[in-house]
């Protein structure tokens, strides 16, 4: 916690942008910019730092806040991370997570490729109504539709399988990715694709050879974004997941950890902690695609 | 498509293979492409969307057919002061966690629109409430609300000594509908943020500049200039941001489950306890309609009451 609050004060006093305007003197920038901004870190970051806490405290620390101070931890101990890798089927809720998540990216990214090239590219009659068919979807929310998709889904026999989120997911993952890659096919000059017409290539070796690769930035930056909303994805996990086993991180934390009236918080936020990691590493490592897509799709 | 039929003979000349013919015919083609996409979302959204509106009006429940039996799901609704109780606290939470996340989410994009060192780190930073599952945030907060050991209890008894007793934040209905509306601000500033980050990032400092020449204050300066061209960005924002609050679900899910009292129970969580937990497919569906006249009203509201500034400037500032 000090390090994210460090770097403002650090800062204040060092020399003002050479930019900024005369009557920028370095208090009122303190006061007006540094102090408010490490406020909102600090209440944005709190609870991560929480978690993490709690996550590595015993529990006699974790209940005495008269002798411990429940800032921070005097013995850490790994105990709630123990319990919860081999007391619980956590590892088992880790791996469906993952599967499901990389499905359900796989198969959005697919068929909202081959939609945005047909869209934009192959620019059929009422292309752009098809375009808006696809953004309206986008507007449906998750909670109107899972009732009836629970019935879809035991019509088609999917019920308690991880394929019904599969699936499923590609419902709210493929007009975002649709949207984000027509905005990057359009960016791309459509001489690049003329040329390779003229050379006697088939549309599908455009596709492939010309457009795919220089649409590679929008294609991570899909990809990150699908996969950080199916890993986060929950009503749908809750409504078509029955049997232990097969439940996604989130929804297994909540309804198999969350047991009797004594909560294990040390292991509810261990469980929470190593849950969120996956995604957050994933974030870190692609962080400006995840910026650009999300400010992209946006502007759109 | 002149190109295409120029080129599709030539190409056939030097491969007979029927198969790559066929996939340069372009009706085939863009049938094939849109395929994948449009029968995901036709079988697992358009459908479901139909089927939940006759759900509505049907009597089915888990595992017997229903009938249909016309309005009187929803006339049972109107008189189910639970499902009253839910639009209410809806309609609040929306309201406040909406005004609150742009309110803040805006000052924060301001800060974020100055100069300063390690500036995309903390950007990246600032996005982390944004990223992590809903769910898993919320149990943080869970913990944090406790009863017993919240931390912030903890702060204002034994640190600041300004109350003598924990705050029992989850327990009654008032404080429960503000605790589950600050993190849902908590969990959106983010989002706005950065979105109305990159709206700002667009507007020309030369405007400023003219501003400040003309001697426009601070204040005047983001009144004139930045409010009115961050307009339509802040339109769509806020249109999205009213549609996933509205329909909120994880949250009071994962803190309260609708109690103490079911207080704190918005539509979709009321809507899944019902149709379900509960087994009573039909009144659920019912009670997931009725969420979309709000939401088509929601959406025309900040849409075209924001958006219409945009038209007014005239088509050139697109």
């Amino acid at each position: 916690m000090t390090d994210t609050v460090a770097p403002p004060s650090a800062v204040a006093d060092s020399k003002a942008a050479p930019d900024t305007m005369a009557w920028d003197s370095g208090l009122r920038r303190l006061m007006m910019i540094y102090l408010p901004l490490g406020c909102f870190v600090l209440i944005l970051l709190f609870p991560f730092y929480w978690m993490a806490i709690t996550s590595f405290k015993p529990n006699a620390e974790l209940m005495n806040y008269k002798e411990h101070n429940p800032f921070w931890i005097t013995s850490p101990t790994l105990a709630h991370i123990k319990h919860l890798l081999f007391d619980t089927a956590y590892p088992r809720w880790l791996w469906t997570t993952m599967l499901v998540a990389v499905g359900a990216t796989t198969l959005s990214l697919v068929a909202s490729t081959l939609a945005a090239y047909a869209i934009e590219r192959l620019r059929f009659r009422g292309s752009p109504y098809v375009g808006l068919g696809i953004y309206l979807a986008y507007l449906v929310p998750p909670s109107i539709l899972f009732i009836p998709l629970a019935t879809v889904v035991v019509q088609f026999g999917l019920f308690d399988s991880p394929l019904a989120l599969i699936l499923v997911y590609p419902t709210f993952l493929v007009p975002f990715c649709t949207w984000l890659l027509i905005g990057y096919f359009k960016s791309i000059p459509y001489e690049l694709e003329e040329c390779a017409l003229v050379d006697g290539a088939t549309r599908l070796q455009i596709l492939r050879r010309i457009t795919l690769p220089l649409a590679v930035p929008g294609l991570i930056s899909a990809g990150i974004f699908s996969f950080t909303l199916s890993w986060n994805e929950f009503i749908y996990a809750l409504a078509f997941i029955q049997s232990g086993a097969n439940k996604t991180v989130p929804v297994a934390i909540l309804t198999e950890l969350v047991t009797g009236d004594v909560y294990q918080w040390g292991a509810l936020m261990a469980g929470s902690l190593l849950g969120s990691l996956p995604v957050a590493l994933f974030y870190s490592l692609f962080v400006d695609y995840y910026v650009s897509s999300l400010t992209g799709a946006v502007k759109e | 498509m002149s190109v295409t039929t120029l080129s599709s003979p030539a190409l056939a000349q030097r491969q007979p293979n029927w198969l790559v013919r066929l996939f340069d015919y372009k009706p085939f083609l863009v049938v094939m492409c849109l395929a994948p996409a449009i029968g995901l979302l036709a079988v697992f959204l358009t459908y479901p969307l139909g089927l939940g509106i006759w759900l509505a009006f049907t009597d089915t429940t888990i595992g017997r057919k229903g009938e249909f039996i016309g309005l009187e799901n929803f006339q049972y609704l109107l008189t189910d002061s639970l499902w009253w109780n839910a639009v209410f606290y809806s309609v609040v939470y929306t309201g406040i966690a909406t005004f609150g996340k742009f309110a803040l989410g805006f000052w924060l994009a301001l800060l974020l629109n100055n100069h300063f060192p390690f500036k995309s780190l903390l950007r990246a930073i600032i996005l982390l409430p944004w990223i992590v599952p809903t769910v898993l945030s919320a149990l943080a907060f869970w913990w944090i609300y406790d009863p017993q050991f919240s931390i912030i209890s903890y702060l204002l008894v034994d640190v600041l000594h300004w109350r003598t007793s924990n705050v029992d934040f989850l327990g009654s209905p008032w404080p429960a509908r503000f605790s589950l509306i600050a993190a849902n601000i908590w969990r959106g500033i983010p989002f706005v943020a950065i979105s109305l980050l990159a709206g700002l990032q667009t507007i020309s400092p030369s405007l400023y500049e003219a501003a400040m020449l003309d001697g426009a204050s601070a204040w005047q300066r983001f009144r004139y200039i930045t409010f009115p061209m961050m307009m339509p960005i802040l339109a769509i924002v806020m249109t999205f941001s009213i549609i996933f609050t509205f329909t909120d679900f994880q949250l009071v899910y994962a803190i309260t489950r609708g109690g103490p009292g079911n207080s704190t129970h918005l539509l979709a969580t009321l809507a899944f306890q019902r149709g379900i937990a509960g087994g009573e497919l039909g009144e659920g569906a019912a009670i997931a309609v009725s969420m979309i006249p709000f939401l088509v009203f929601a959406t025309l509201f900040s849409y075209f009451g924001l958006a219409r500034r945009k038209w007014q400037q005239g088509e050139a500032n697109d």
